[in-house]
């Protein structure tokens, strides 16, 4: 038996899965270099017609929360929507908005027509928060924990399956990790 | 460990297309003037050139090396999205604030990741993709070495002595009387 027959065989499949597997990857998706880092310090105005903003100190109150960068110009932001009105309405945790490079009137409709799940936004109309937060597009969407530390990023839009397989059980995960060292002190 | 899982979930769900979309979509707007900024911060962060020309030199070299996140192919430099030149203030805020090249970068790194480096750097995750090449050569070097040694000593080592006393015998003999 002539073993090195096989060699271009064993070289053709390895390479075929490298392609298989290479060609797949999607160069767009950029992997966060925050997680398990603190948000960064920001104080964000809010819209012409609301009276609270969104600031650093409102992720660091012991709750867990999201916080999704949107923009009323964004159709993926329009598309995951309506899961946050859903998810805001069941009460299960918070949703904090950053409104990217938006107009306050476009905006402000835009919450009017789809609703506003949001506890607080912070208008980012130039942006400069949003960089401090490594954020390239819209939309996105963080979990943070209770002292302010970034768990999760997601980039795109989010979708029922992200949201309940990966977002949600993290959020319980978490809330569960803080109880239980609470309870230890 | 399930921070890295999920971030591992997370990254193989994005969804890609329609993200790509809004950028375009974006950058339409940006094209048709409909965005406007009223926010009196940005227009204090304008972008102009810095009056240092060494300032500037080194700005630009940094600015070359980092990747406009929006066009993927393109340096910060190269780029007209929105991202890009507020990343290009950014790094002329802080070469004229006197941080050094690498003090910046590492900056843009702890935001993006090396993703934003135009050119990766030399770790553990990134030594094939460097040494690829070397390596390539090198096994190509030694494969083309033992194909010539074998083919040389193979036409001695094949044959019986008596053979190879014929072969000599036939040599010599052409050798002897050319026709």
């Amino acid at each position: 038996m002539r073993l090195r027959f096989f060699v271009p065989l064993v070289l053709f499949v390895l390479l075929a899965v490298a392609f298989a597997v290479g060609l797949t990857l999607k160069p767009r998706d950029i992997p966060s270099a925050l997680i398990g880092q603190p948000v960064p310090e920001f104080d964000l105005p809010p819209l012409p017609d609301r009276e609270l903003g969104f600031a650093s100190a409102d992720l660091r109150r012991g709750e867990v929360s999201l916080v999704n960068v949107f923009a009323s110009w964004c159709v993926p932001c329009q598309a995951e929507h309506a899961l946050f009105v859903k998810l805001n309405q069941s009460g299960q945790v918070p949703i904090f908005g950053i409104n990217y490079r938006d107009k306050p009137d476009d905006a402000i409709r835009w919450l009017k027509a789809l609703g506003d799940p949001y506890t607080q936004i912070g208008a980012d109309f130039d942006t400069w928060v949003s960089i401090d937060w490594g954020v390239y597009g819209v939309p996105e969407t963080f979990v943070v924990d209770g002292n302010g530390t970034i768990l999760l990023k997601h980039v795109g839009q989010v979708t029922e399956d992200i949201l309940i397989e990966t977002i949600l059980p993290l959020v319980e995960t978490t809330r569960e990790q803080a109880a239980a060292s609470r309870a230890k002190q | 460990m399930i921070g890295i899982g999920l971030r591992l979930i997370g990254g193989l769900r994005m969804i890609v297309g329609v993200r790509l979309v809004a950028v375009q979509f974006l950058g339409t707007l940006l094209l048709l003037g409909s965005v406007h900024f009223s926010d009196p911060a940005s227009a204090q962060r304008v972008e102009t050139p810095l009056s240092d020309p060494v300032d500037e030199a080194r700005a630009r070299s940094v600015m070359t090396g980092l990747r406009c996140l929006v066009c993927q192919n393109q340096s910060i430099v190269d780029s007209n999205a929105e991202l890009a030149q507020q990343l290009r203030i950014i790094v002329r805020e802080r070469v004229a604030a006197g941080d050094s090249s690498r003090e910046i970068r590492a900056s843009m790194v702890a935001l993006y990741g090396d993703w934003v480096l135009m050119k990766p750097p030399f770790k553990a995750t990134t030594g094939l993709l460097w040494a690829g090449p070397a390596l390539i050569f090198v096994f190509a070097l030694i494969g083309v070495i033992f194909y010539f040694r074998r083919r040389r000593t193979s036409g001695a080592a094949g044959l019986t002595p008596a053979e190879q006393a014929r072969v000599e015998a036939l040599l010599s003999d052409t050798g002897d009387q050319p026709e």
